[in-house]
C-alpha cells in the first residue's frame, strides 16, 4: 500500500530544460531517416527534411502562441484558437478526400464541430471541471487530441462511404427498384463506413498501455506527474476520444450519404 | 344512347422524351405509348437507348425532357416510392443481396410493408411464378447458377406484387436453352398472372416467341412501334428491315 502511495507522488525532480543545442543534436535522428531514404532510392528523403523543418516552424510558433494565450488568459481567445484548429482539421480531412467539394466541407465542418465540441465540453464541465471554464491549460491540448482523431474519423468515414458506394452501385440500385428508401439501399455502405471510421480507436482502446505510451500520459509524466494521475488523465482522454471519433464519423457517414442521392431517391449518376 | 367501353391508359405514355449522359443525346423526342396488359420487346442495336429508356420507366433515372405517364398518371406525381413496388425492374446482371433466397425475398416484402403473416406463403408463390425451385429457398443466394439468379431476381421483385415488369437483358448472361426456359417464364407471367412486361431484348428470337408488342429504338429514337406479328411481318422500314436481316 505504501508502495502505491508512493508511486502516486509528484516527483519533484526539476524538469530537465532542452536548449537549442539539445534540438540540434536531435536532428541528428532525423538525418538517419534522411540517409537511410537516400540509400535505399525510397525516394521520401526531401519529404523527411521538409517534415522536419515544418514540424520545427509550426511547433515552435504554436509554443508561442500558447504562451501569449496563457499569459492573456481571455476566453474568446481561447475559442478563436479551438476554432481555428477545428477549421485548419476539416480541411485537412476534406483534401484528404478524392472528390473534395464544398458541400462536403460542410458536413465534415458540422459533424467536426458536433462531435468534437459536445465531447470537450462533457469533459471540461463534467469530468475535469476546469476552472475557469476555458482554462486553456486543459482545453487545447484536450481539444487538441479530440479534433485530431475527429479528423481522421471523419477523413475515413467520407473515404470509405464513397468506395463502398461505388462498390455497391448495383446493389443500392436493386434497393431502390424494389421501392426501398435511400437510407435502406445505402445501410450496408453507411454501416462500413462508420466501422472503418471507429477501428483505429476501438484498436487503441485495445492496446493502450500494453503496445504503447499514449504521449499526453509520456508527456505528464516527464513534467513530473505522478503515473497515476498520468493514467487518470489518459483513461478521461481514450474515453472521451473515443466517443468523438464515433459521433464524427457517424454524422458524417449519415450526412454524406444523402449527397450520393437525388431527391427522387436515384442514386446520382456521378456517384462514387 | 350507346355506352362506349372504357378506355384503358396505356401502361406507360412517354411524350417528347429527352435523356443526356456525360453530354450524349441518349434518348431523343421520344414518343411513346406501351400497352397495359401486353409483353413489350424494347428491340434495337447497342447503344439505341433499350436501358435508358427502361430506367426512366420507375424513376431509377428521369428525364431531362418531356413527360413520362404510368396508367394516366404523370410519374413525377406519384410516390416514387410506390411507382416503384408497382412497376418492378429485373437488372441485366443479378443482384443477390446477403442470405439465401428466402432473405432476399424477405428483405423485399419487408420493403414492400407486406403483413408477417403472408411473407411466408407470398415466397413460396413468387418462387413458383418465377418458376424457381422451392428446394433452393434456403441456399445461399450467390451459390445460385446464373439462370437460378435471375429467376431469384424475378421472384424478388414479385414479392412486391407489382403490377407491372421492367426487365432489362434478363436472358442476356444465359446459354441459349436457359434463355428459352426463361422467355417462357415471362410469357406465363403475363398471360396467367396479367402482369404488364416490358423487356429490352438483343435476342430477336425471343422477342418472336414472347412478345406481343415490339418497339424498336435506334439512336435514341422510335424507329417503329406496333403489335409484333405486324411490325415484324409487314413493316417496310428500312432501318428496322436492316436490323431485322443483320441479327435475325
Amino acid at each position: 500500500m505504501s508502495a502505491l502511495l508512493q508511486a502516486g507522488q509528484v516527483d519533484a525532480r526539476p524538469i530537465i530544460e532542452l536548449s537549442w543545442l539539445d534540438l540540434t543534436l536531435a536532428a541528428g535522428l532525423i538525418l538517419i531517416a534522411f540517409g537511410l531514404s537516400r540509400w535505399r532510392g525510397v525516394g521520401l528523403g526531401r519529404d523527411v527534411v521538409v517534415g522536419a523543418i515544418r514540424s520545427v516552424v509550426q511547433l515552435v510558433l504554436v509554443g508561442y502562441v500558447l504562451v501569449y494565450i496563457f499569459a492573456i488568459d481571455r476566453w474568446y481567445l481561447v475559442v478563436a484558437a479551438l476554432l481555428l484548429m477545428l477549421v485548419v482539421a476539416t480541411k485537412t480531412a476534406v483534401d484528404r478526400q478524392d472528390k473534395p467539394n464544398r458541400e462536403l466541407l460542410g458536413i465534415v465542418g458540422v459533424a467536426m464541430l458536433i462531435g468534437s465540441g459536445l465531447t470537450l465540453i462533457y469533459v471540461g464541465a463534467a469530468v475535469v471541471r476546469t476552472d475557469p471554464w476555458y482554462d486553456p491549460r486543459y482545453l487545447i491540448p484536450l481539444f487538441g487530441m479530440i479534433v485530431g482523431n475527429a479528423m481522421n474519423a471523419a477523413a475515413l468515414a467520407a473515404e470509405r462511404l464513397a468506395g463502398e458506394v461505388a462498390a455497391r452501385r448495383a446493389e443500392i440500385e436493386a434497393y431502390l427498384a424494389l421501392g426501398a428508401s435511400p437510407v435502406r439501399a445505402a445501410q450496408d455502405a453507411v454501416r462500413k463506413a462508420i466501422r472503418a471510421s471507429m477501428i483505429p480507436m476501438v484498436n487503441s482502446l485495445m492496446v493502450v498501455g500494453i503496445v504503447a505510451l499514449p504521449g499526453m500520459m509520456t508527456g505528464q509524466i516527464i513534467a513530473g506527474a505522478s503515473p497515476l494521475t498520468a493514467v487518470r488523465y489518459q483513461i478521461v482522454v481514450m474515453f472521451m476520444l473515443m466517443a468523438a471519433v464515433a459521433v464524427t464519423g457517424t454524422l458524417v457517414a449519415l450526412w454524406y450519404r444523402k449527397t450520393f442521392f437525388t431527391p427522387a431517391e436515384q442514386l446520382r449518376y456521378e456517384a462514387g | 344512347m350507346s355506352i362506349s367501353p372504357p378506355v384503358t391508359p396505356p401502361a406507360f405514355a412517354l411524350h417528347g422524351v429527352r435523356l443526356e449522359r456525360a453530354g450524349v443525346r441518349v434518348l431523343d423526342d421520344v414518343s411513346l405509348d406501351i400497352p397495359d396488359g401486353q409483353v413489350t420487346a424494347l428491340i434495337g442495336p447497342s447503344g439505341a437507348g433499350k436501358s435508358s429508356l427502361l430506367r426512366l420507366l420507375n424513376r431509377l433515372d428521369d428525364p431531362d425532357a418531356g413527360e413520362i405517364r404510368c396508367r394516366g398518371r404523370p410519374v413525377v406525381d406519384m410516390p416514387v416510392r410506390q411507382l416503384r413496388r408497382q412497376a418492378g425492374f429485373v437488372f441485366q446482371t443479378p443482384v443477390m443481396f446477403p442470405g439465401t433466397v428466402r432473405e432476399n425475398l424477405e428483405v423485399a416484402a419487408n420493403i414492400g410493408d407486406l403483413p408477417a403473416a403472408e411473407v411466408s406463403n407470398r415466397v413460396v408463390e413468387s418462387m413458383g411464378l418465377a418458376e424457381l425451385d422451392t428446394a433452393l429457398a434456403d441456399r445461399a443466394a450467390d451459390r445460385l447458377s446464373v439462370g437460378e439468379k435471375q429467376r431469384a431476381n424475378i421472384a424478388r421483385a414479385l414479392m412486391t406484387g407489382p403490377e407491372i415488369l421492367l426487365m432489362d437483358e434478363p436472358t442476356a448472361s444465359l446459354d441459349p436453352e436457359t434463355a428459352e426456359r426463361l422467355g417462357r417464364t415471362i410469357r406465363h407471367l403475363s398471360t396467367a398472372c396479367g402482369v404488364t412486361i416490358v423487356l429490352a431484348t438483343h435476342r430477336l428470337k425471343e422477342a418472336k416467341a414472347v412478345c406481343t408488342f415490339v418497339v424498336m429504338l435506334d439512336g435514341g429514337h422510335v424507329v417503329e412501334a406496333g403489335p409484333a406479328s405486324a411490325l415484324f411481318e409487314e413493316s417496310a422500314h428500312p432501318r428496322l428491315r436492316a436490323f431485322l436481316e443483320r441479327v435475325g
